[in-house]
């Protein structure tokens, strides 16, 4: 130990020091009605809160400076409920503090090692307890019991298998088709080149048959982001120049770091922003990452028009949408 | 004898008689427990789960889990014949048609943010006084376990209600499980049912959020109870206070009442904060659909970090025989939280290891007395800090007109230079305290008079400090650095010597110390 030095002494509890309540009767007097106040403050915020639950209708609406345009109802309610609380937690340690004995106490610890003797007492009762169940001779029972504590474990495992179906291809396809019609969302109507003007975006969804059903899953993956430009602000490759058309771009909305909407376009600059993230992408660079987690450019969708001028999906997209997974390839 | 005392006299017979336990409770009903305001900080995070409990049970007679979809015809105008899930429906109908609903709502999100609040400050008290050494290593892990399941029953009790904000935390989630290498896509599958979102995940978390987690919890915070109570309280050093006694204030009565007034005041505090302060307004966010997304989306202050750390990341992503490995999300999303969680756990064991010291510790350390462990702790916290910092870059810079690529920037450099920075800094503030304290009973307390001595020269008089005081300021062991020889005593390298070697180093580091005042250099300053 280090204290081989002398060290200051340790002066001992300071003494005791009274309370005006524990000397004098009028000051305990005081007390004890200041405790009974306090509760009775926590009584009349039950009443409060049962009043306002039965009397305040649900929809008004007052102004509080601070708390804005606040419901009446579930304001009086709440701070009838938080009174009558409160006060009770007041009450009882004003009560603790003042009348109560505040004497402090001092208790012993012991030391948590047991005896010697009981330490090799248990040590003894334990081996003696293997020795019985003569694991330690009888290694076939040892080895199957190893192994069928083993393959049990397993059970829930293979119980859980139902949870969901495999996943085969599902990441990897969505539900656009050559020839599939970009229709709004919300609205399902079918879009022109025309409907949109330089520098607008749209968000829309594969179009489905009248009375078809969209569920969540299929929006999760198919959601596109129309972006019109004008053809020479665009910095492509001749193949995804091709997959645009009149100076409009379509990719995946699905963010490819972890699948947000990315929903957040500057018109100024040209570039998609995520809002989960901050992956920024640069639209006139086939949506190249220029900021942010993200590592892959959001999927481009290749786009054209069909007979009647509405626009269509060229093919499917070449690469999986979304977030990354093991099975990607690239 | 009053009909009261009879009462009382007559329970207490009756349940002798049938369990044997007036021993144990007379031995209990006196136990001591330290006082402390510090000391409050877990007892917050114990109400605030009943509250939870308490709140929640209320929640669950209207919510209903299921992703099927219905059409909105409830009260709240704005979203009239939207289509949506009937989880996010009937968390509108408890919003505006249950009365006290959404009362309960706020105050169960606030009494979650307050748990998790107050179970981090209560670990930094552990921490930082060296509350978690022997014999009380079990607790500490107990205790990580707490925080970490706490994060994880908050991110599954804020998801629940499907909103736009909430589905798009459950997305980023997805998007985690799915980067797995090998097995993502599958494990992906089977918790969602399929594709994400499917409609299974909801009704899946509900039963974890309602009830796997709170009877995890339940267990582990007995068990943690048990052990305070057996292992009797820390208590901070002061006169008469040693390793050998506590000394405080008996369960009954003062600390009954004390303990449970202070559940009622947090309680009615949570209320008050339910009524005043709107949080969470599902509302205002919409349905959860893939295809749309809100600015700001901000996780709960509690997972904060965990997206900044995420933001920050490099676009790292490794394709290789067919395969990807996403970095970019594996790093700052399971690594590092593995690798900080797990240091944590043991640290007790590695602080141990690093002193050698073995012996059980009753006795609080103020935290400038272990300079090495305080600028670790703050370390830890910059490191954090930077991470939530991070996480809410995009509301900073739509605040304070910063751009988001600065403030990413900064956060990519910040979390590797302010930590050691950090270190060092604590480490020296916690050498120069304990300097302040030795100056202090030296020379005594600065009185801020000024005297003229006979021959002109001013000096401030210093008045000594109380025996108390001196002997707070003294009471801390220094324990001086593990001698580790890398050579036995003929010389030869023994096995481990690199081991040996940094733990040498390290003990040295941790037993850094301005040396305090003895009696002896007391007796030598009365000379003068």
């Amino acid at each position: 130990m280090s204290n081989e030095i002398e060290a200051i002494k340790d002066p001992g509890l300071p003494a005791h020091v009274h309370r005006r309540a524990d000397t004098d009767p009028k000051a305990a007097k005081k007390a004890e009605r200041q405790v009974a106040i306090l509760f009775l403050l926590s009584a009349l915020g039950t009443v409060t809160m049962i009043g306002s639950y039965i009397f305040i209708p649900q929809d008004i609406f007052i102004f509080f400076p601070v708390l804005g345009n606040t419901n009446a109802h579930q304001l009086f309610l709440g701070l009838g409920m938080a009174a009558s609380l409160f006060f009770i937690g007041m009450g009882a340690i004003h009560w603790a503090k003042t009348l109560m004995p505040d004497e402090e106490v001092v208790i012993q610890r012991h030391e948590f090692r047991s005896p010697d003797e009981d330490r090799a007492d248990f040590v003894a009762t334990a081996k003696a307890g293997a020795a019985a169940a003569g694991l330690g001779r009888r290694s076939l029972i040892k080895r199957s019991l190893g192994l069928s504590l083993g393959l049990a474990g397993l059970s829930p495992l293979i119980l859980l298998r139902d949870l969901g179906p495999l996943p085969k291809d599902e990441l990897s396809k969505t539900s656009w088709k050559a020839g599939t019609r970009l229709v709004t969302d919300p609205g399902d109507r079918p879009i022109r080149a025309e409907d949109l003007e330089v520098g607008a975006v749209a968000q829309t969804l594969p179009e489905i048959a009248k009375g078809g059903h969209r569920a969540l899953s299929d929006i999760g993956k198919d959601a596109v982001l129309l972006i019109r430009l004008r053809p020479e602000e665009f910095n492509l490759d001749a193949e995804r120049l091709s997959w645009t058309h009149e100076g409009i771009i379509a990719f995946s909305k699905i963010c490819s770091h972890m699948g947000c909407a990315v929903a957040l376009y500057e018109q100024q600059t040209k570039h998609l922003l995520c809002p989960c993230h901050q992956s920024t992408f640069d639209v006139t660079r086939a949506a190249k990452v220029i900021f942010g987690p993200a590592a892959r450019p959001l999927p481009q969708l290749a786009i054209t028009v069909d007979s009647e001028g509405y626009l269509i999906a060229k093919q499917p997209f070449t690469e999986p949408v979304g977030p990354s997974f093991w099975e990607r390839s690239s | 004898m009053t009909a009261r005392e009879r009462i009382a006299g007559s329970v207490a017979n009756y349940v002798d008689e049938r369990t044997g336990a007036a021993a144990w409770m007379k031995k209990n009903l006196n136990k001591v427990f330290p006082d402390h305001w510090s000391f409050l900080l877990g007892e917050i995070a114990l109400y605030s789960f009943v509250i939870l409990l308490l709140s929640g049970t209320f929640l669950t007679f209207w919510f209903d889990p299921s992703q099927r979809e219905v059409i909105y015809d409830g009260g709240y105008q704005p979203l009239s014949g939207l289509k949506m899930s009937a989880a996010y429906a009937s968390t509108l109908h408890i919003s505006f048609e249950v009365r006290g609903g959404l009362l309960m709502r706020q105050i169960h999100h606030w009494a979650a943010l307050i748990f998790m609040a107050a179970i981090v400050v209560h670990l930094m008290r552990v921490y930082f006084t060296g509350a978690f050494r022997k014999p009380r290593e079990f607790n500490w892990i107990i205790g990580v376990g707490l925080l970490t399941l706490g994060i994880v029953e908050g991110f599954l009790g804020y998801s629940l209600p499907d909103d736009l904000l909430s589905g798009t935390g459950i997305r980023i989630a997805e998007a985690i499980i799915q980067a797995l290498p090998l097995v993502g896509s599958y494990l992906a599958f089977f918790a969602f049912g399929g594709a994400f979102p499917g409609e299974a995940f909801i009704p899946r978390i509900y039963t974890v959020h309602v009830l796997l987690l709170p009877g995890a919890f339940l267990a582990l915070i007995t068990v943690h109870l048990m052990l305070v109570w057996y292992q009797k309280h820390t208590q901070y050093p002061g006169p008469g206070r040693t390793e050998k006694n506590v000394v405080g204030y008996p369960l009954l009565p003062v600390y009954m009442a004390k303990a449970g007034g202070f559940f009622f005041i947090v309680f009615g505090v949570t209320a008050f904060l339910g009524a005043v302060a709107s949080i969470n307004p599902i509302w205002l966010y919409g349905p959860y659909t893939p295809g749309q997304i809100s600015a700001g989306s901000q996780p709960d202050w509690y997972m904060g970090w965990l997206d900044g750390l995420v933001r920050m990341a490099p676009p790292l992503e490794t394709h290789a025989f067919g395969h990807t490995i996403s970095w970019n999300i594996l790093i700052p999303g399971l690594i590092v939280p593995g690798i900080l969680f797990t240091g944590m756990a043991l640290y007790p064991f590695i602080e141990s290891w690093m002193t050698g010291d073995k012996r059980e510790h009753h006795l609080l350390d103020r935290p400038r007395n272990a300079p090495n462990r305080t600028a670790l702790g703050v370390m830890s916290l910059t490191f954090m800090l930077v991470a939530l910092i991070n996480g809410g870059n995009d509301i900073i810079a739509t605040t304070f007109h910063l751009t988001i690529n600065q403030i990413m920037w900064f956060s990519r450099i910040a979390i590797f230079v302010l930590p050691p920075l950090s270190f060092v800094i604590t480490k020296r503030l916690c050498l120069s305290l304990q300097r302040a304290d030795r100056d202090l009973v030296l020379h005594g307390r600065e009185t801020g008079r000024l005297v003229m001595m006979p021959h002109g020269e001013f000096v401030e008089v210093h008045e000594p400090i109380s025996p108390e005081k001196a002997w707070l300021l003294t009471q801390h062991e220094q324990n001086p650095a593990l001698a580790l020889d890398e050579n036995d005593s003929r010389g030869v390298r023994r096995p481990g010597a690199l081991k040996n070697k940094l733990r040498a180093r390290l003990s040295k580091a941790h037993a850094v110390a301005v040396p305090k005042v003895t009696a002896e250099d007391l007796k030598e300053i009365e000379h003068h």
